[in-house]
């Protein structure tokens, strides 16, 4: 069974080709990059501090009956949402000022048990804003290490020419994959950033497979221009990249559909990240390559690879 | 052509079966369980195990199993019911020598432990739990041996027949002296408390500043996160509390994780609790150097009490609750120079009153100019005051708390105080229904998942596209079986890690049999498009693994907690998948087609 044409020789680095996805990546990159400096990221608690329960009810919850509620008991900034089904309600709040938390807690139990109805707190999480912006610097942080590693890596695997283009695929992917929830307000935490990190290495994982091709047809195809192999190795490429990007899709629907809401920002960052990843590893980062003038010249010969799982005679 | 050795074959097969038997534990399930283990740290005998099942089939109740494992002795049962009541059954029974706590214990074969082999364990978002991450006040800690020294330095001054007064500023000691001349005889009996303090003459002339290097800085640090670290260990044994983990993290913080515990509300307490005891005699003149009036606790009268400390609660090695005349009270048991000191001043001063005080600090939030502060209080009031009527030595009793009160002063005092005063920064309790939740969901989609790249892949590689089914199977197995063996836990983000790697490690697989096809239609004979398509993959699929084991380890690196766990099952994935969709497949792929004279191939 195929899913791509056995050959196929589609021009994707041709000028025009090249122009309308540089223009396409422009104007989402800027999109996520206003959204992100306007509208920001709906921060969950692991970076802001605050509190978060979860609340099982019987049966459907009163959204309405549990704000008139907190308002009453004096949570006045909380949050109240339905999560998932129509009887699991999350609600958030901002740090609480008093000392005692157990006591918060017992207040807010009371305050959400709507008409005497028993509630199954599912889930408290009580951090502390300091721990939150600890949370949020080593996130950040660990992106940039990771972008840091993956270059050094790239150019001592190939060049700086290909790292700095895997570095922009990357770059590209992550801003796109964050813009993403601040354009359509997703809930960000924790885990958000670990499936950022995840995008980050699936998308490299991609382009250096193209990379690796092409530095194969750099050398099959002496004399050919760089743009000419670098597309053939991208479309000899291309039924790997769509068939390893769907089986990673179809278990990241999976986990979305079933592994419950509370891994959903972590699904749907993973799924936005590889759409976007498998797109930039085509156009961007060979792109990127391209633009900063790669030729065969810049690469040595391929080293052969110590024939580990070859048949010995 | 394309023939793996006997002893290659033999390796995968070895490796294979390993695998399995490791992640065989797994398959068993769990059920209730008490665990009783030894306060004094020594493993409980068979003998012990025998009177424990003994005590337990006494009251009516037959355990399922009981068998000692890494020298707790675990009872095991197949319902919640007679579990609790054993648990209490046992726990009245040996309180004083055992820690008894409730737990769910793997329902193992015998063979399977014997050969000392253990399920994954599952992490407080799929079992139920609290998580606290509690940060030590190292301010106090340093400020609390400055004052030691304070006091050392002052009695130091006294013998010497020096005039001076020691006073505690800002980590700083200054101590001023009477008469300028006693400079150098002051700094050489300040230097006598201790070599290593930094001693230096301030620059009006007359006076000592005293400061603590860096070093005793930090070894004081270490020491206190240390004791504390001990004392919590206590505290949560002494709640009965299966498999707790007490750990430090970073330079001044400590995580606790309880599995099982549903309801922290006590837990906070117990946990954070600084309350300690001192025994103080009542200062009846009211003008004694460093007297100083104490407040009373509710009804109980103010007192001017003495500096000096009889005993206080790091002498306490026994305290127990109870009743005493209709009123609750905690027994207490001091050591041995505890005792001495109480026998001295209990003798020379019968008649005379005796006060109990209650010391606990707390931090408070309050708004300074809108922005949260947070400071330190410290809370001293007079729990009791007695007329010393006899003389007593170690064992004695105090009363005026209720019942309540008493309880938890006595398992604080057992488990003794913490160094420094430590303060929750965060918190996160997982009910147990949706722990249950979580796993069903998780192992839902990781089913699924599965299901859905298993049928891509046999559609879309036919005979091919099984050999990876079978790699990608054999995957999961060893993912499980390496979380066995590491005893690393399983949360919610690993199973996310494991769906992932599902997805992903099929990458290898498409990459050869792209590449075999590729070398098909280029003309290449059926051996010769197997030979090449996994040796020519092999860079890329080493290039593409690396960079996402860089990922991931950063992620490993720079994660805490719940991304930890994805980090890890990621890693071991990426690992696991190398082995198995290389050179598994083509183990499979070789006993299959190696050495036939093939024209096509089912890929």
């Amino acid at each position: 069974m195929r899913l791509i044409k056995e050959k196929t020789s589609i021009d994707f680095l041709g000028k025009s080709r090249r122009s309308i996805a540089w223009v396409i990546s422009a104007i989402v990159v800027v999109a996520s990059i206003v959204s992100l400096s306007t509208r920001g990221l709906d921060f969950g608690i692991d970076f802001t501090g605050g509190i978060l329960l979860e609340v099982g009810y019987e049966d459907a919850a009163d959204l309405d009956a549990i704000r008139g509620n907190l308002l009453t008991a004096g949570f006045e900034d909380a949050q109240v949402q339905l999560f998932g089904a129509d009887n699991d309600v999350l609600v958030r709040l901002p740090p609480q000022p008093e000392t005692d938390q157990s006591e918060i807690r017992a207040e807010l139990q009371q305050a959400l048990e709507v008409g005497g109805k028993s509630v199954d707190l599912r889930r408290v999480e009580s951090v502390s804003p300091q721990v939150g912006s600890e949370l949020a610097n080593q996130g950040g942080l660990a992106m940039i290490f990771a972008l840091m590693m993956i270059f050094a890596y790239v150019m001592f695997r190939f060049q700086w020419k290909f790292a700095a283009g895997a570095v922009a695929a990357l770059t590209h992917d992550v801003i796109i994959t964050i813009g993403f929830f601040s354009i359509f307000q997703l809930p960000f935490d924790l885990t958000v950033v670990a499936a950022v990190l995840a995008v980050i290495g699936y998308s490299l994982n991609d382009t250096v497979v193209a990379f690796d091709r092409i530095r194969e047809n750099f050398f099959k195809y002496r004399g050919m221009p760089a743009e000419e192999s670098m597309n053939i190795s991208i479309n000899e490429m291309l039924a790997r990249t769509i068939i390893t990007g769907l089986t990673t899709l179809l278990v990241l629907f999976a986990l979305l559909l079933l592994g419950g809401e509370s891994i959903g920002p972590f699904s749907t960052a993973l799924i936005v990240g590889i759409i976007v990843g498998t797109y930039s590893s085509i156009y961007t980062a060979s792109a990127t390559a391209l633009l900063l003038g790669v030729s065969a010249q810049d690469l040595a010969e391929p080293v052969k690879d110590p024939e580990l799982v070859d048949d010995l005679p | 052509m394309n023939k793996y050795p006997a002893w290659l074959n033999a390796l995968v097969l070895t490796i294979l079966v390993a695998g399995i038997i490791l992640a065989l534990p797994n398959i068993y399930g769990s059920a209730p369980a008490v665990q009783l283990a030894q306060r004094d740290g020594a493993d409980v005998t068979s003998s012990q195990l025998e009177e424990y099942v003994r005590v337990v089939e006494n009251a009516g109740i037959a355990p399922e199993a009981a068998y000692i494992a890494d020298g707790r002795a675990v009872i095991r049962f197949e319902e919640k019911e007679p579990q609790r009541v054993a648990g209490d059954l046992l726990r009245d029974n040996y309180r004083r020598t055992t820690n008894v706590a409730l737990t769910l214990a793997p329902k193992l074969p015998d063979w399977i432990r014997l050969l000392g082999l253990n399920p994954m364990s599952l992490g407080l978002d799929l079992r139920g739990g609290v998580y606290v991450l509690l940060e030590v006040d190292m301010q106090s800690a340093i400020e609390s041996r400055l004052a030691a020294y304070e006091r050392d330095i002052d009695e130091r001054m006294r013998d010497a027949r020096i005039r001076a007064r020691a006073e505690l500023d800002n980590q700083v000691i200054r101590v001023r002296l009477a008469n300028a001349d006693n400079l150098d005889a002051a700094a050489s009996a300040i230097r006598e408390a201790d070599q290593d303090l930094i001693i230096s003459e301030a620059t009006d002339g007359r006076s000592i500043t005293v400061r603590m290097t860096e070093e005793q800085i930090k070894a004081r640090q270490d020491l206190s996160i240390e004791q504390n670290i001990t004392t919590l260990r206590n505290r949560v044994n002494e709640l009965g509390v299966a498999e707790p983990l007490v750990q430090r993290q970073g330079s001044d913080r400590i995580v606790v994780q309880l599995p099982g515990v549903q309801d922290p509300t006590q837990l906070d307490k117990i946990l954070t609790a600084t309350a300690t005891l001192e025994f103080r005699l009542v200062d009846l003149s009211g003008n004694e150097r460093g007297s100083r009036t104490y407040p009373g606790r509710g009804t109980e009268p103010s007192q001017v009490l003495k500096r000096e400390v009889i005993a206080s609660g790091d002498q306490i090695i026994d305290a127990e609750s109870g009743f005493s005349e209709g009123q609750a009270a905690v027994f207490i048991t001091l050591d041995a120079a505890g005792g001495d000191r109480m026998f001295k001043t209990t003798q020379e001063n019968l008649k005379k009153p005796m006060s109990t005080l209650f010391i606990e600090t707390s931090r408070e939030t309050i708004m300074v100019d809108g922005v949260a502060e947070q400071r330190t209080v410290k809370t001293e009031e007079i729990i009791n005051t007695a007329t010393i009527n006899g003389i007593f030595k170690d064992r004695f009793q105090i009363t005026g708390l209720n019942a309540l009160e008493a309880r938890d002063l006595a398992l604080l005092l057992r488990a003794g105080a913490l160094a420094a005063p430590v303060y929750k920064i965060d918190e996160r309790t997982i009910g147990p229904s949706l722990g249950q939740d979580n796993i069903e969901r998780g192992f839902n989609a990781i089913q699924i998942g599965f299901l859905a790249v298993v049928v891509f892949m046999a559609f879309y590689y036919r005979w091919f596209g099984m050999v990876a089914n079978v790699a990608l199977f054999s995957n999961l197995v060893f993912i499980v079986a390496v979380l066995s063996m590491l005893g690393a836990s399983l949360t919610l983000p690993g199973i996310a890690g494991i769906v992932l790697t599902v997805g992903m490690a099929v990458d290898a697989n498409v990459l050869i049999f792209e590449r075999i096809r590729e070398e098909l239609s280029a003309g290449n004979t059926a051996q010769g498009a197997i030979h090449s398509g996994y040796e020519k993959a092999l860079s890329s699929i080493a290039d593409a693994n690396i960079t996402t084991l860089i990922a991931a380890i950063v992620l490993f690196a720079f994660g805490t907690g719940p991304i930890k766990g994805f980090a890890i099952t990621l890693t071991i994935g990426i690992v696991t998948s190398m082995f198995t969709s290389i050179i598994g497949t083509r183990a499979i792929v070789n006993l299959a087609f190696g050495g036939r004279r093939l024209k096509t191939l089912p890929v």
